[in-house]
């Protein structure tokens, strides 16, 4: 068996993982910021609201909120842009390819022959801007490929046209 | 054949025998604990109708159970109805049933009862995929698993591997027991059980007041000494005890119909069968112990193996029990029915040199947080403890740069035949052979310090065993071509030469 498939010439030139051709829905940038909104605005909130009741802890409460805030600017302002970068995915005929993460970059590969099911989820922030999170799932207990962010009825349609091509295929895909 | 059967009768009096030795542990502690507040007779008047209570409840509680429990095998389903306020009626094609073991206590084998649990090779969760008899006689269940798991072979198969027997115990092998983290953990759970004991009977401060007298007249060091002493002979009966409950008679089969079965135990015997169509390599692995006194253990790569609870461990994975490199070897090859085993015919590569400044790194950073703490701790709260910081510090970071030149030495990936080889660890070396037709997809991960180095984390996902297996700190470029040529067209269309971006 050959070590590598190519030819000595080409060896030289290192192999990488092209990204996927295509990109998520911008909104995904939104959805997103609008989480870590959420997470870092409501014990923000709730400690800004303590503030105005506890006067002797006022201050300590104050600051308590502001250092909350000072961790959730780099979340809300910059990791969406950054994972709107990363997050590409891409369905050929014969593959769902993925790659996703900033500071773990991961690129997911997951044959049609071996895909089980095919699910849509929605989540309350997801339906209020128009998204949908794609989920294939293989035999393998590790090995389900999530497209997140993708606008609402393009995901239907992935969905329909994942379901028939890989009912087209034979096999118990184990 | 298709008509209703009941569990065995007897499963009621084994309940009982059990709730009562569940009423004499817990009782005679208790009644100890009220007699010494009162009186002796009082503290019987009290335990005894409770522990006589809890023995008929649970005998009750069984047999409702057993009148409600039914199970039939017809000619395509095998079904189940339980349940004393929600009924349920639960069938598995039998078609789909891929495993069927067999787990009998020594109560059980007192009168002669197995359990029998049906499984299917789903990756459903606990119960969900499973059939659970408990318990019916010993021939009933010996019937059932030769009529759920014997079937017409699939069509005609050439160069089929020859049934009969795989592997035996050798009871040398126990030798091999005591080479384990369980030893150290039994030696410190005795001296915690000594006092728990004494501390029913209300003696705890006796013994340890008359363990530190007997230690005062030794040196101190003839002390320590004496401690560890005790805590390895236990430690090392423990384990060895246990071995020897847990693979006592244990038999590796080849069965017609291509099962695999795995029959072992000294009280509680157990039979586990899997069938080899859901066999997608083997594990071959060597804890540091084991691997000082050159033993290995083989575990399955099955699908359909999921831990089905917690208190279950996972061995009913495991092939062979620790036992020499060559047996392991040996077995391996059989279960695969390969001349040879792939884990030792594979010429395994290297990984490239910074993954070990990786782990040498990695092995550091851990060892100087303990030493950092007591640092701090010795600083503000006793200088003493800075001579324990350092004396920890010597002692830690050569076992750390050991173990992480190890970890790297143990990194290795290669294909031989129809099979992947991945092998890594340093504590547990696990050397994987996973068949090639059994991936089903490929994961690359890389973190932004790996992708400085130029290595990345393949991670093939198949149905079996863990759900992925990983080659970590492979280089970047040889890594991608490896997968693509393990299993073309995976990653393959999706590859480019790096100057065209």
């Amino acid at each position: 068996m050959p070590d590598t498939p190519e030819t000595p010439s080409e060896q030289d030139v290192p192999l990488r993982l092209r990204p996927p051709n295509n990109q998520l829905d911008p909104r995904a940038v939104r959805w997103w910021r609008t989480g870590f909104l959420l997470l870092f605005g409501t014990p923000c909130v709730v400690l800004l609201a303590l503030a105005q009741f506890l006067l002797p802890a006022r201050l300590w409460l104050l600051v308590a909120a502001g250092a909350v805030a000072l961790a959730g600017l780099p979340f809300v302002v910059l990791l969406p842009l950054w994972w709107y970068r990363v997050h590409r995915w891409e369905i050929t005929g014969d593959a769902v390819y993925t790659r996703t993460g900033f500071f773990w970059q991961e690129w997911r590969v997951a044959p049609m022959s071996r895909i089980q099911t095919v699910d849509t989820q929605r989540g309350p922030l997801e339906q209020f801007f128009g998204l949908a999170t794609v989920t294939v799932t293989t035999a393998s207990a590790k090995g389900a490929v999530t497209i997140p962010g993708l606008d609402h009825e393009l995901a239907a349609d992935l969905v329909r046209q994942l379901t028939e091509t890989t009912q087209a295929t034979p096999g118990d895909a184990t | 054949m298709s008509d209703w059967r009941a569990l065995d009768h007897r499963t009621v009096v084994v309940t009982a025998a059990n709730a009562a030795g569940v009423a004499v542990a817990a009782g005679l502690p208790a009644g100890i604990g009220i007699g010494g507040g009162t009186s002796p007779v009082i503290a019987l008047a009290i335990v005894v109708p409770v522990a006589l209570a809890g023995i008929a409840a649970a005998a009750v509680a069984d047999e409702v159970r057993w009148r409600k429990t039914r199970y039939r095998v017809t000619a395509e389903r095998v079904e189940l109805h339980t349940g004393i306020l929600v009924r349920k009626r639960r069938s598995l094609s039998r078609e789909r049933i891929r495993s069927v073991d067999l787990t009998a206590g020594l109560l059980l084998r007192v009168f002669g009862l197995v359990n029998v649990k049906i499984g299917t090779g789903e990756q459903a969760g606990a119960g969900e995929g499973s059939l659970a008899l408990h318990p019916v006689t010993k021939a009933e269940a010996d019937r059932l698993r030769r009529q759920l798991l014997e079937r017409a072979p699939a069509g005609p198969v050439a160069g089929e591997p020859e049934n009969g027997r795989l592997a035996t115990l050798d009871l040398s092998w126990v030798r091999f027991a005591p080479m384990s983290f369980l030893t150290p953990t039994l030696g410190v759970a005795v001296f915690g059980a000594v006092l728990q004991v004494a501390e029913w009977f209300g003696l705890q401060q006796g013994v340890i007041t008359w363990a530190l007298d007997v230690l005062r007249d030794l040196p101190l060091l003839a002390a320590i000494g004496v401690l560890v002493g005790i805590g390895l002979v236990v430690g090392v009966v423990g384990s060895s005890a246990l071995f020897v409950e847990m693979w006592w008679n244990y038999r590796l089969d080849r069965e017609p119909g291509g099962t695999l079965r795995v029959r072992r135990g000294l009280l509680t015997t157990r039979s586990i069968s899997l069938e080899e169509r859901r066999l997608r390599g083997v594990e071959v692995v060597e804890p540091l112990g084991n691997r000082l006194v050159g033993a290995a253990r083989v575990d399955a790569v099955a699908t359909g193996l999921v831990k089905q609870k917690e208190n279950e461990r996972t061995d009913h994975k495991t092939l062979l029990p620790s036992a020499p490199k060559a047996e392991a070897d040996r077995v391996a090859a059989l279960v695969l029915a390969e001349p040879v085993s792939p884990t030792e015919s594979v010429r395994l590569r290297a990984h490239p040199l910074a993954a070990r400044g990786r782990r040498i790194r990695w092995a550091l950073a851990a060892a100087a947080v303990p030493v950092l703490v007591l640092l701090v701790l010795g600083v503000t709260v006793s200088a003493v403890l800075l001579h324990v910081a350092w004396i920890s510090a010597v002692v830690l970071a050569p076992v750390a740069v050991a173990l992480a030149v190890e970890a790297y030495r143990n990194l290795g990936h290669g294909l031989t035949g129809g099979y992947l080889v991945a092998r890594s660890g340093a504590v547990r070396r696990g050397t994987v052979a996973l068949q090639r037709r059994g991936i089903i997809g490929w994961t690359a991960k890389q973190s932004i310090f790996q992708r400085r180095k130029g290595l990345l984390t393949l991670t093939a996902t198949t149905a079996a065993g863990q759900g992925a297996y990983s080659i970590y700190d492979i280089g970047e470029s040889d890594g991608l071509a490896f997968a693509e040529t393990a299993v073309p067209d995976l990653f393959g269309p999706f590859l480019e030469r790096a100057d065209n971006a």
